[in-house]
C-alpha cells in the first residue's frame, strides 16, 4: 500500500508470470519496487512521498536537471532489471496513482492494450544505433594560419585564406553529404534485421558527450534470436562506411515500441 | 569522444548498456526514451511532460528531426561551419568582409609602391 500522503509510481507492466525481484534494485527515492497483480498482468510499482512527487513538487522537480537525471536513471534501472527476466511495457516517466486500487483498476481497464503491447515486444529487444559523421582530414590547413612563402603582391594572406576556405568548405560539404547518405544506407540495412524501427532526432553534441556530429539516432526492435546477426551487421557497417562511426546500445527495455495507437494521454 | 563506445570490427567490442549497470547508459539516451517514449496512461497526477519548460528548452536534444536535418543540412551544431549551414553562411559573410579588407589592403599597397617609386624618382 502507498504510505499516507504518498503516491504509487508505476514503472511498467509485465505478464502475470513475472519472476520476483532478486537483484536488489533501489528504485525511485531508494524504495525497492514491488508488484501488483491483476487481470493476469503484473504492474511494477514503487511507493513515493508526496513532498517530492506530489503534483506541485513534481512540476518543480522535473525542471531540475539533476533530479530529473537521478529519477530517470532510477526508473530505467528498475525497468532494465525487469526486462532481464521477461518482457515489460515501460511507462512514460512520472505515471503516478493515488493508491494501489488505481493501479489495479488501470490494469483491468487497459488489459487489452497492455497485452497487445506485450505480445509485440515478446522475445524481442530494443537496440539503439547512433551514427556520427567522421570529420574528414582538413585538406588545406587551418583557416587564417599564416603560411610562409605564399605571400606576394598578387596573393596576399587574405587571398590565400579565401582559397583555403573555399577548398575547405567544398570538401566539408562533400563529406557531410556522404555522411548523411551513409546514415540513410545504414538505417535501411539495419531495418532488414528489425521487426520495427524508430528514428530519434540527432542529439546535441553536449548531451551526447560526443564532439563529432550525430547523423543517425535510431532504435530497432529486434527478435532475440536475430540479436547476434544484428550486432554483427552494425560492426560490418562500421567497417564499410568511412565517413561514419557507429555506436550500439542495448538491449533496452522496449521503450520506443510500446506507444503505438495510444490516445489516452498527452503526447 | 569516448573510443570505448565505438563499435569495432568484432561484435565483442559492442557496448551493451546492461553489461555495466544503468550508470553506463548515456543519460541523453535514457531521457529521450523515458520522457518521449514509453506507454502513456492516465494516472492520478496529470503532468504533461511536454509542458515542462526544461524539456522544451534544455532537452531539445532533439533540435531538428532527421528529416529536417536531411533537408537543410544539419543545423543543430551551433558553432561548426562544417555542420551548420547558418554558421557556414556567417563564415562566408566574414570571408566577404575579408575580401573587402583584402581589396583595401591591395589598393593601399599599390599606393605605397607608387609613393615609394615617386620618392625614388624625386631623390
Amino acid at each position: 500500500m502507498a504510505a499516507e500522503g504518498g503516491w504509487v509510481w508505476m514503472y511498467g507492466v509485465a505478464g502475470g508470470d513475472l519472476k520476483p525481484f532478486a537483484d536488489g534494485v533501489a528504485g525511485i527515492g531508494g524504495t525497492p519496487p514491488r508488484t501488483i497483480t491483476a487481470a493476469g498482468l503484473t504492474a511494477i510499482v514503487g511507493d513515493v512521498g508526496n513532498r517530492e512527487y506530489g503534483e506541485a513538487a513534481l512540476r518543480r522537480n522535473l525542471e531540475d536537471l539533476d533530479w530529473l537525471a537521478r529519477t530517470a536513471r532510477a526508473h530505467h534501472a528498475v525497468l532494465e532489471s525487469v526486462a532481464r527476466r521477461g518482457s515489460v511495457v515501460p511507462m512514460r516517466l512520472a505515471t503516478l496513482f493515488a493508491s494501489d486500487a488505481g493501479v489495479t483498476g488501470t490494469l483491468a481497464e487497459r488489459a487489452g492494450d497492455f497485452r497487445g503491447a506485450l505480445s509485440l515486444i515478446s522475445a524481442r529487444s530494443e537496440w539503439g544505433v547512433k551514427a556520427y559523421a567522421v570529420k574528414p582530414a582538413d585538406p588545406a590547413g587551418e583557416p587564417g594560419r599564416p603560411e610562409a612563402g605564399r605571400e606576394g603582391p598578387a596573393t596576399g594572406p587574405g587571398a590565400a585564406y579565401l582559397q583555403r576556405r573555399r577548398a575547405q568548405l567544398t570538401a566539408s560539404n562533400d563529406a557531410r553529404a556522404e555522411a548523411l547518405a551513409s546514415a540513410q544506407a545504414v538505417h535501411a540495412e539495419l531495418g532488414r534485421f528489425a521487426v520495427s524501427s524508430r528514428l530519434y532526432p540527432p542529439q546535441a553534441p553536449d548531451l551526447a558527450g560526443q564532439q563529432t556530429p550525430m547523423v543517425l539516432n535510431a532504435a530497432y526492435l529486434v527478435s532475440d534470436e536475430r540479436a547476434r546477426e544484428f550486432t554483427a551487421a552494425v560492426a560490418d557497417l562500421t567497417a564499410r562506411h568511412r565517413f561514419l562511426q557507429l555506436t550500439l546500445t542495448g538491449p533496452w527495455p522496449a521503450y520506443s515500441f510500446v506507444g503505438e495507437g495510444d490516445r489516452s494521454g498527452p503526447r | 569522444m569516448t573510443s570505448g563506445n565505438m563499435v569495432g570490427p568484432a561484435p565483442g567490442a559492442v557496448r551493451r548498456s546492461s553489461a555495466g549497470g544503468p550508470q553506463t547508459a548515456n543519460l541523453a539516451d535514457i531521457l529521450e526514451r523515458v520522457l518521449d517514449k514509453g506507454l502513456v496512461i492516465a494516472g492520478d497526477i496529470r503532468v504533461n511532460l511536454l509542458d515542462i519548460e526544461l524539456l522544451t528548452i534544455k532537452l531539445r536534444l532533439v533540435i531538428a528531426s532527421l528529416d529536417t536535418a536531411k533537408q537543410v543540412g544539419i543545423n543543430w551544431w551551433e558553432s561548426d561551419p562544417w555542420l551548420n549551414a547558418q554558421a557556414a553562411d556567417r563564415a562566408a559573410e566574414r570571408s566577404g568582409d575579408r575580401e573587402e579588407l583584402e581589396e583595401e589592403n591591395r589598393q593601399l599597397r599599390s599606393r605605397v609602391r607608387a609613393l615609394e617609386a615617386r620618392s625614388h624618382d624625386g631623390g
